[in-house]
């Protein structure tokens, strides 16, 4: 029973226990401002994260995500300069986004390069990319319509947090209630039993990591808006934090297991955690260290939940899956 | 306290979420003996090795080793206590030498520093290998192996520690008629060693070679332990079905119409598939018999265009495909049911109903959104009509047993209404029971019109169920025979790929 609510709602319990913690520790944690502050700052690694949670089911890894958020955001500041308007500069950082994650996508799918190896490389060449563009300079100054996106507030609540969780609701609908969404979990179940019930399952994969690549484009709107720069060096470590939101969140690593929700829970557990620290003074340097073993630590227990490891003291009562 | 028994176990007992896999089951195992294991899918034959091996732990029940009574049975301890289980999917590593699989995580070492005594090593494999009489290089990879050899190892590996009870699940499932017999043969001799052998087989003619005593399990529970011999064939079959099983005479005045459906012209992969030309018409039933490795699994693939293919043409009604891919096939109204079921035809960690509307889930759709009402309504249909035996359509196609996974995959395809349907040894594995009933809906989805080729080795399975059969022998058609010319005999002789006297 305990087994069962855990399963369904361990992030959640997780999640619930931090917030206590934090509430007791530090008396601002829980100020409406702190709050706000703490949806702001998890919006971006939600979306990137949403992204890396349709990848991870097919059964995938986007280490580029970073550097994609980069070479949108260089592409679209260089664009926003030109004085177009702002929807064309929207419009190009979404198809950037959408190219580079389709070119993914085609090696890894058709040309079965690896996902680790693909994106890796990919990782490389997109921070060069946005190097080049700007010649290693940060891009300044923005039209204020534009930076709405980033730093404007819908009554109290700020506009990136709304463009999360539009962007999980909208994932969640096509992940549970569309064929498309079926597959992706069927995809990372076996692909190979896909690929023989007569589904293009090359197409599916591919399709993926251009869904990651759109989220990392509205990612590099959000961050440009909010910073009033784009920065070649922006997003490093982008691809740790969705990563880990994923799968502190119960998605798979190995594929077709998980949902947005959950990485949801997990992008907001991370910024939780963050946030206190920061408030508890705790340095920088050590709060790496922290985020680091609770994304073992989850994985990890998830494990043991699962009874993948120490189950040899697994008492006799205890049922378990016949394989 | 000695006891005659090697192993016993007493009122064994184990439940699973939903279902009672085993109930108050007695066993016992003499020492030397051959001791079948026999009932449907399901019966609980595959608990209670998991038990014996140490991978599930019962509910209730006692289990005694030579008289000694065992707390708390797991992997481990099973593995001391002599006990090795070769299992249908092999547990070997590919990229290592015969050598080194049969001595992995035992290797002769030469000093304490723990550098494998590598002559000694070749040396011992040897001595094995002859013991059981298997003729493999010790340095072969054991990716290079055909998969009777690999079945060999396995049980040379069990040899290599001493194993006093060996577990062998439908060890010929995959095997051919000479290799069966090289396996009775080593049997033959591991119990004259004085190894017991806990065999598990569908196969019952296989019984009557090497069994010494048989078990026969019914949904869970025991039902009788005898002597080989005791029983006729066909109480057998009532005890484990439960039920009198009559195969059903084929209904022979099934029409079959005189459009041709299927028409495959010079189809070529090299080097399994040589040349292949043929037709099929509607609502027949096309057998294709031939030995392992004749190339038919391949054609069949070729057909359905998981494979790409060198050469020759596919028609359907008359008109070419262009066939790139299994997408395509099943656009075109070409179905296959893999005889993978596990590996190719399911995806073991979704329930039962997507397993079941994975192909054909454009029918379910609502405004873009699966309409999920409707999908269950249909699943539940199926489930209902094929007879699968699950406690709920939300039930993982992994915990179903192999009759009904094998149903799942053919309600899959029902489905999709193909027009034509390629069933690739659709029966192997499949208890008594289910097969008669895989056999009726083939019956019934021929006599509504639907092409079906098939691909069996029983050779009476082929007899019973081609309107004709169709034989091959390395990549090529050899021979093709009515169902009224058709004999074993015949059969036989072109799948080895003589010319048969037909006449």
């Amino acid at each position: 029973m305990l087994d069962k609510l855990l399963e369904k709602f361990g992030i959640g319990v997780a999640l619930l226990v931090l917030v206590t913690f934090m509430a007791i520790k530090s008396p601002v944690f829980l100020s409406s401002a702190n709050l706000f502050n703490i949806l702001l700052q998890v919006s971006i690694n939600t979306i990137v994260a949403v992204g890396m949670t349709f990848v991870i089911l097919t059964g995938g890894i986007d280490l580029s995500v970073g550097s994609l958020v980069a070479l949108v955001a260089v592409i679209m500041g260089t664009f926003l300069h030109k004085g177009i308007g702002i929807l064309v500069p929207i419009g190009i950082a979404l198809v950037v986004g959408a190219f580079s994650g389709l070119i993914n996508g085609f090696l890894i799918a058709k040309g079965r390069v690896p996902a680790f190896i693909t994106t890796l490389g990919m990782m490389s060449a997109a921070r060069g990319i946005a190097l080049i563009v700007t010649r290693g300079q940060t891009i300044h100054m923005f039209p204020t319509q534009f930076r709405f996106f980033g730093t404007g507030y819908l009554g109290p609540i700020p506009v990136p947090a709304i463009l999360a969780l539009l962007t999980v609701l909208i994932a969640h609908v096509v992940l549970t209630q569309t064929k498309y969404g079926r597959y992706i979990y069927a995809v990372g179940g076996n692909r190979e039993a896909v690929r023989l019930s007569g589904i293009n399952v090359a197409k599916i994969e591919m399709s993926v990591y251009a869904i990651s690549g759109i989220t990392c484009a509205l990612g590099a709107i959000i961050l440009v808006g909010r910073l009033n720069s784009a920065q070649p060096i922006a997003g490093y470590g982008y691809e740790l934090n969705a990563i880990a939101a994923a799968i502190i969140g119960g998605t798979s690593l190995s594929g077709g297991e998980g949902n947005v929700f959950g990485t949801m829970l997990g992008a907001l557990l991370m910024g939780v955690l963050q946030n206190g620290l920061t408030l508890l003074n705790v340095s920088s340097y050590v709060q790496q260290v922290v985020v680091g073993a609770v994304i073992v630590g989850a994985v990890f227990f998830d494990q043991i939940r699962r009874g993948h490891v120490f189950t040899l003291k697994r008492s006799v009562t205890r049922s378990s899956e016949p394989k | 306290m000695q006891s005659k028994y090697i192993l016993e176990m007493r009122g064994i007992s184990k439940s699973f979420p939903g279902v009672k896999a085993l109930k108050k089951v007695d066993f016992a195992l003499r020492a030397g003996e051959v001791h079948c294991l026999i009932g449907e899918n399901g019966a609980g034959k595959s608990t209670l090795i998991k038990i014996i091996s140490g991978a599930h732990s019962p509910d209730s029940g006692e289990i005694y080793f030579k008289g000694q009574l065992v707390n708390e049975l797991n992997a481990q301890k099973a593995r001391q206590l002599g006990v090795s289980v070769i299992y249908q999917e092999m547990n070997l590593i590919p990229q290592l030498s015969v050598a080194e699989n049969i001595f992995l995580g035992n290797e002769p070492t030469r000093t304490r520093l723990g550098f494998v005594h590598k002559k000694q090593l070749i040396e011992k494999t040897q001595a094995i290998l002859q013991e059981i009489g298997v003729s493999i290089h010790p340095h072969k990879l054991v990716r290079d192996l055909s998969t009777a050899e690999q079945q060999m190892l396995e049980i040379a590996k069990a040899l290599a520690l001493d194993k006093e009870i060996l577990i062998m699940d439908e060890p010929t499932a995959s095997l051919t008629a000479q290799n069966t017999e090289d396996l009775f043969r080593i049997i033959k001799r591991l119990t004259k060693r004085g190894v017991s052998i806990i065999y598990i087989s569908h196969r019952l003619q296989e019984l009557s070679i090497i069994a010494d005593r048989v078990t026969v399990l019914r949904d869970g529970a025991h039902i009788s332990t005898f002597a080989w011999g005791k029983v006729t064939t066909s109480e057998l079959i009532t005890m484990m079905v439960g039920r009198e099983v009559k195969p059903v005479a084929m209904a022979r005045n099934r029409q079959i119409g005189q459009e041709c459906v299927l028409e495959v012209e010079g189809l070529r992969k090299e080097p399994q598939v040589k040349e292949v030309s043929f037709r099929a018409y509607q609502g027949e039933i096309v057998c294709f018999a031939g030995l392992v490795g004749s190339g038919r699994t391949e054609t069949m693939r070729l057909i359905f265009g998981a494979d790409p293919r060198d050469s020759g043409q596919i028609f359907l009604y008359g008109k070419e495909l262009r066939l790139r891919s299994p997408a395509d096939a099943v656009r075109d109204g070409i179905g296959m049911l893999t005889e993978d079921r596990k590996g190719q035809g399911l995806v073991l960690g979704l329930p039962v109903r997507e397993n079941m509307t994975l192909a054909s889930l454009a029918n379910f759709l609502k405004w873009g959104r699966i309409n999920r009402a409707h999908e269950g309504q249909v699943v539940g249909e199926q489930v209902k009509t094929l007879n699968i035996v699950t406690p709920s359509i939300e039930h993982l196609a992994r915990n179903l047993s192999g009759g009904n996974q094998q149903k799942v995959v053919l309600a899959k395809w029902l489905l999709t209404e193909s027009k034509v349907l390629i069933f690739d040894e659709p029966t192997r594995g499949v208890d008594v029971g289910a097969k008669e009933e895989i056999y009726e809906i083939m019956r019934f989805l021929a006599q509504q019109g639907v092409t079906i080729l098939m691909v069996s080795s029983d050779l009476p399975e082929v007899l019973r169920m081609g309107d004709r059969i169709i034989v091959m022998s390395e990549g090529k058609i050899t021979g093709e025979l009515s169902r009224d010319e058709a004999t074993q005999e015949k059969l036989m002789a072109l799948m080895l790929g003589g010319v048969a006297n037909a006449g």
